[in-house]
């Protein structure tokens, strides 16, 4: 028998008026502006982008705000939006070559055509807090200078050798998978896990590739190259016959190259991992593009000793949408399983101090 | 046979209205509206589709130019409009502007007609210029980053 229990109404409703008046805080402070998210906290929005898996830095940036800064419940909110919209179709492919570039370093080429960009970076900062920031002082203006010639691939410097592995192709015959329209399954081939990897948990990814630097699962990476701009995405429209531009989103590229000493079937090569990611965000790039190349053991007949290699483990756990929805749903009433349990567990303790109970009865009787 | 390979042989009226298309998507709202009423004996306007949002879902390549993958999705506004002289015009772009959406249609079936089509052209100018400028300005501060090395020579011989 299922017995419904009711209740809770006014509470939830007061707890929701609650939550209300503790987000908007001090009403003596001016509201923040979904504007002033996007501009002054724009890699939070960028990071509640590529983890919901939509791109649109407005509803990202409100989506914060409702979730009073939760990166994980902005990312559930804006998730959960995207399933009310229809789907209009695919975009071609973006063409990171043709990318208008605002940060691109190397670490295997010091000089190399486009030159190392450094771009708006924190590296090289002290990492000291700055006062400064407290009173709204006026910021200078960036300084300018004549731009210098194309940013070529890294990818296409090594492969005129030969001693690196192409572009990712999948079998002939592979037709490409897509993750909002069919359930996960295992093995999954390259193209998903990309997809899932891209829109996995940045902190969970990072660990993981922070493992196979430590050894679990070791890949010997060098970055070849990590880009961020802007790309154009191009629509097929039917309906005059060619593909249009339907604006600009910006996404940061890695290309790591790592070491492969060869197999039985190949001589040794670089091999790569690869990491795209929405926004800008090379933590997640280059955690990506380790993940992505330590996932690769079918193809290069490496063996899984490592969790980072394991894709059932990495593709099942990533998605922070879901790892939040099955641990937060134990603080939801359990009310009649916990019942059931202590009623067991009450059971299992009178057998098992009936058994005791008799042990000792049982030696002492021995005894006498 | 995909899009972008049949981009090279579009006739010239296509590649001009793909560029145009190209540039009404990254038109601001302010510029269409202006735009729109600088336009003497406007044409009375049809919705055919939408103004309406969903998503499109963006494709990356592996390795960058390799076998395409889905990355994930975007917001898009699209809309199809008639005009009371029967041009039919479509308009699509990034976000969840809708009022922009439809701008964008009525402007792409403005282009088609003998009358209006030079306004169009200025306004496609004006976007242009302000993309470019836009553009150019962020790869010059983006250059002004750009590392120069130097080695030092240590010790003696």
């Amino acid at each position: 028998m299922y017995v419904a229990v009711k209740g809770g109404e006014a509470a939830i409703a007061n707890a929701h008026r609650l939550l209300a008046d503790r987000r908007r805080g001090d009403r003596a402070l001016p509201s923040i502006t979904i504007e002033q998210v996007v501009e002054q906290l724009g890699l939070a929005v960028d990071r509640v982008m590529a983890e919901a898996s939509l791109y649109d830095r407005a509803l990202a940036a409100l989506a914060m705000r409702q979730a009073r800064g939760d990166m994980i419940e902005a990312i559930f909110i804006l998730r959960a939006y995207r399933t009310t919209l229809p789907r209009f179709g695919y975009s071609e492919p973006i063409d990171t070559a043709k990318m208008k570039v605002e940060r691109r370093v190397s670490a295997t080429y010091k000089d190399l055509p486009g030159g190392q960009l450094l771009g708006p970076t924190f590296d090289y900062t002290h990492r000291l807090l700055d006062p400064s920031l407290i009173a709204d002082e006026t910021v200078a203006e960036p300084v300018v200078k004549e731009p210098g010639e194309h940013v070529m691939r890294v990818s296409d410097i090594l492969d005129g050798e030969g001693l690196i592995e192409g572009d990712g192709r999948m079998p002939e015959g592979h037709v490409m998978g897509d993750l909002t329209r069919e359930p996960m399954e295992f093995p999954m081939a390259r193209d998903l896990r990309l997809q899932a990897l891209a829109r996995g948990d940045e902190g969970f990814l990072l660990a993981l590739a922070y493992s196979t630097q430590r050894g679990y699962g070791r890949t010997h990476p060098f970055v070849g190259e990590v880009r961020i701009g802007e790309v154009e995405v191009e629509l097929d429209l039917p309906e005059v016959g060619f593909a249009v531009s339907l604006g600009v989103i910006r996404v940061t590229e890695c290309q790591m190259v790592n070491q492969f000493k060869g197999s039985a079937k190949q001589p040794p090569q670089f091999t790569r991992g690869y990491g795209l990611v929405f926004g800008q965000s090379e933590r997640k790039a280059m955690s990506m593009s380790l993940v992505d190349r330590a996932l690769r053991t079918d193809e290069f007949s490496e063996d899984i000793v490592a969790p980072a290699q394991d894709q059932e483990f990495v593709i099942s756990h990533a998605d922070n949408v879901q790892a939040t929805g099955f641990v937060e749903h134990l603080k939801l009433p359990h009310y009649v399983d916990f019942q059931a349990e202590l009623d067991l567990v009450r059971r299992m303790r009178r057998d098992y101090e009936a058994a005791n109970g008799s042990g000792e009865e049982g030696m002492k009787e021995a005894a006498e | 046979m995909s899009a972008t390979e049949k981009l090279e042989d579009l006739p010239e009226e296509a590649a001009k209205r793909r560029e145009a298309m190209r540039l009404l998507a990254r038109a601001s709202l302010a510029e269409l509206e202006t735009a729109w009423e600088a336009i003497a004996d406007r044409p009375e306007i049809f919705a055919v589709r939408g103004p309406e949002t969903g998503l499109v879902m963006v494709r990356g390549r592996i390795g960058g130019g390799g076998d395409a993958f889905n990355l994930g999705e975007a917001t898009v506004s699209r809309a199809t409009v008639r005009l009371s002289s029967g041009e039919i015009g479509h308009g699509q772009l990034l976000g969840t502007d809708k009022e922009r959406a439809r701008y964008a249609a009525i402007f792409d079936a403005l282009l088609q007609t003998e009358r209006h089509r030079p306004a169009v052209e200025a306004l496609h100018r004006l976007i242009a210029i302000r993309i470019d400028a836009e553009d150019r300005r962020k790869v010059e501060e983006t250059a002004a980053t750009r590392v120069d090395f130097f080695t030092m020579v240590r010790g003696d011989d």
